[in-house]
């Protein structure tokens, strides 16, 4: 903390989260919302420290924080603060950005007054997440949102700041998006100065900021000017560089990497490991992709290998370019079809899971034809032979979760079928519980145990099942509420299980709306679960303590009998929180 | 006592293994910090979240004249910290007989929701010499507990055992020094006793 705080240009050790945090800090930063979610929760749970624990009044005066109800409230709430003139960043997952969607779009349409950087951080490998392998780069593509890449701390604290100075110029909002590797690197940033408070300047004048056609046609347009500056800036920017340079240094003149993020550590690495001089174009600046730059780079090679994580974003972009200046260019990178092996041609990476440095030096060797003192084939075939023990994450012991999971199993039919929703009770999916049939994203356990509740079996046929979902507190208020509205509305019968432990457990203990704090620490009034359900029309509504099995086993077994929606509220602390 | 890394050998490669709680985290601190102390480029990974809680965790350091990835790559770490002895089979991806020198604590974690066979420490050795130049088994937890009654901080008994057996090119007044920045103050005496046993005890 005192670290991340210094005013002084030093060297620090900086998590890549904590680097955007500082950064942020280094621009002026004004206002923070959040909603967490690993690979990105840190950034929020360092804006909350700044607010609660830290003493430098002069610094945690400068911003306000929250943690918001879900992503897209925490990105309407940014944009209000940047349409208010201030300079405000939105920090989430990938996942988030599914969520928050809705509202980014219009937003770069409409453009904001002060400034406004969206963080997103993807998990290729889903170390910590449980949905998909999603890549949020194309979010730029298709929201027409400039994007930077940082791939180290150093780069996540200079990118930020350079963020926020392109949304001020450009009065666009802009993405920094991080992978897991990033986000959750550390090593040595070089800090710069604290910035001052920015004052809010009232320019919401009436309708500058609506998409309501035809305004939204000509927004379009302005939009795609914008762009287009935004592009001959990307061009010359610092952030896209050739490393490896000059040509005459280079033993093989005629192959080139691209690379960006991650992927560009690992293009070092593998270079260094097998003592080549290879021009390297890094990339920072993702989206507009600078296209002179990445034309006059590719014009002279015969092979090309872009590197990059998930999907070949930039790869389809160089296939595109070469077509114009270079049409032989052989371009390698993603595999051209999917096929189980992981090398599928030579030169190729793999198109599922996360990259490793590795895997950028097969691919390297075997395009230049310059071997590797080590055989890292051989060696994964060795390691393969290997009699691995496999291992579950657990709840942790004395969690609730245990009671309420055994109750389960022992009160619910065989045939029941079971929901599952995003947070610690994802467990319920692994061993030694196994009680989960679906598990989608945040609050679909009763928006699909709704639509499976509504199917009629033939009576011949078979028994219709009993459906029992489970949802935590936190992403009940995420996502839960107008999908419970729905089964009301809609008249289906499954039962709820709304897991209350008065915390956000798996990202790190947030406060959420029942909690009765806020994310800086102030009282506010918490809001009652009970009261919402009762709200949504549910008339079978019953709270127990998760700790009492036969009290549950009862109410489980007496609410499966119900013709209309139930919801029962399961009620323990985490074992987390201080009583 | 500094030691230079020798010019040959221009990086150098840590990877920790364990089960989630077992101070992984803090050890890596420790050696991150050490290593910025020394003045040396660094990276480190580690992974946050729901791969803690009594899954495999896996933690990366690698320090040197200028390091990039923060990854080491298939068979290229120095040294191997095993916390648990089960997860030491698994870091086997990262090494080699060339190389590797692995530092195991006999400690083994078979929790709920564990699958497969649980291999004896003998069959463990024998499966790890093919991947290692030099394997060294220990009793950290028992260690520790004989002489100071705590029953954590293996992770730093391991650590004293690396530094005073010169495993690592990182001197045990850097690492000291790193310790008392990283812990909390609390429970700075115990660490630096833990880190120092090893000396004793051999």
């Amino acid at each position: 903390m005192k670290e991340i705080l210094s005013n002084k240009p030093k060297k620090v050790i900086l998590l890549g989260n904590e680097a955007i945090v500082r950064g942020a800090l280094e621009a002026g930063v004004n206002f923070v919302s959040t909603f967490p979610g690993t690979p990105a929760s840190e950034i929020g749970d360092t804006f909350a420290a700044l607010k609660i624990k830290n003493q430098i009044s002069k610094i945690k005066n400068n911003f306000y924080f929250e943690y918001s109800t879900n992503e897209k409230v925490a990105l309407e709430a940014a944009a209000g603060a940047a349409f208010s003139g201030l300079k405000s960043l939105v920090a989430m997952k990938h996942f988030g950005l599914n969520v928050a969607s809705d509202a980014l779009l219009p937003v770069v349409y409409t453009g904001v007054e002060g400034a406004m950087v969206v963080v997103v951080a993807d998990d290729p490998g889903c170390w910590s997440s449980a949905q998909t392998e999603q890549d949020t780069r194309y979010y730029a593509e298709m929201a027409h949102l400039p994007m930077l890449e940082p791939s180290n701390p150093q780069e996540c604290k200079d990118f930020t700041k350079l963020a926020f100075e392109i949304s001020e110029k450009f009065k666009i909002p802009v993405m920094v998006r991080t992978t897991i590797r990033v986000a959750h690197q550390s090593a040595p940033v070089l800090i710069g100065k604290i910035a001052n408070r920015k004052s809010p300047i009232l320019k919401i004048t009436r309708g500058r900021f609506s998409t309501m056609p035809p305004r939204v046609l000509e927004m379009k347009k302005e939009l795609l000017e914008k762009l287009e500056k935004i592009r001959k800036f990307s061009d010359g920017s610092k952030l896209n560089q050739i490393i490896h340079y000059p040509l005459s240094n280079i033993q093989y003149p005629k192959f080139g990497v691209i690379a960006s993020g991650i992927s560009y550590l690992y293009v070092m690495e593998a270079v260094k490991e097998l003592g080549l001089k290879l021009p390297v174009l890094k990339l920072g600046f993702t989206y507009p992709l600078p296209e002179k730059t990445i034309r006059d780079f590719i014009k002279n090679f015969k092979k090309v290998l872009v590197v990059e994580e998930l999907e070949p974003f930039l790869e389809v972009q160089v296939r595109a370019a070469a077509k114009d200046v270079n049409p032989k260019l052989e371009i390698f990178g993603s595999p051209p079809k999917f096929s189980n092996e992981k090398f599928r041609r030579a030169g190729s990476l793999p198109k599922i899971g996360e990259l490793k440095p590795e895997y950028v030096l097969e691919a390297i060797s075997e395009i230049s034809k310059r071997k590797s003192q080590f055989n890292f084939k051989t060696h994964q075939q060795n390691f393969q032979k290997l009699n691995l023990i496999e291992r579950f994450p657990n709840l942790c012991p004395g969690c609730p979760y245990w009671v309420v999971f055994s109750v389960l199993k022992e009160a619910a039919p065989k045939n029941t079928i079971f929901g599952g929703d995003i947070g610690c009770y994802m467990l319920a999916g692994c061993p030694p519980h196994n009680i989960q049939d679906w598990l989608i994203s945040m609050g679909s356990s009763i928006g699909v145990a709704h639509g499976i509740s509504k199917i009629q079996y033939p009576k011949s046929n078979i028994q219709n099942p009993k459906v029992i979902t489970i949802i935590g507190d936190s992403t009940f208020f995420h996502a839960g509420i107008p999908a419970l509205i729905n089964t009301v509305f809609n008249k289906s019968n499954p039962l709820i299980i709304i897991l209350d432990n008065s915390t956000t457990g798996m990202t790190g203990h947030q406060p959420h709306p029942g909690v009765g704090k806020t994310g800086q620490g102030e009282e506010t009034r918490p809001i009652k679960i009970e009261d919402i359900v009762s709200a949504c029309g549910v008339k079978n509504l019953k709270i127990v303590d998760s700790m009492r099995r036969e009290d549950l086993i009862k109410t489980i077994k007496e609410f499966l009998e119900k013709k209309e929606v139930s919801v029962i509220i399961a009620r323990s602390p985490c074992i987390f929180i201080k009583s | 006592m500094t030691k230079i890394l020798n010019s040959r050998q221009k990086d150098f490669n840590i990877v920790i293994v364990g089960t989630g709680g077992q101070g992984l985290i803090t050890l890596l601190k420790i050696l991150a910090e050490a290593a910025m102390l020394r003045g040396f480029s660094f990276k480190t990974s580690e992974l946050h979240g729901l791969s803690q809680r009594g899954g495999s965790v896996e933690c990366h350091l690698r320090f040197g004249k200028e390091i990039h990835s923060p990854l080491v790559m298939a068979g290229k770490a120095d040294l191997l910290f095993a916390l648990e002895q089960n997860e030491a089979l698994r870091a086997c991806y990262y090494g080699s007989k060339e190389k590797t020198t692995f530092l195991v604590n006999k400690f083994s974690v078979f929790s709920a929701g564990s699958s497969g066979e649980v291999l004896s420490v003998d069959k463990i050795s024998k499966a790890l010499k093919k991947f290692s130049k030099k394997l060294i088994l220990l009793d950290a937890a028992d260690s520790v507990k004989k002489e100071t009654g705590a029953v954590i901080s293996a992770g730093i008994y391991m650590l004293g055992y690396a530094v005073f057996n010169n495993l690592i090119p990182l001197s045990s007044d850097l690492v000291l020094e790193a310790i008392v920045k990283t812990v909390p103050e609390k429970y700075s005496e115990l660490n630096k006793k833990v880190f120092k046993l090893p000396l004793k005890v051999q």
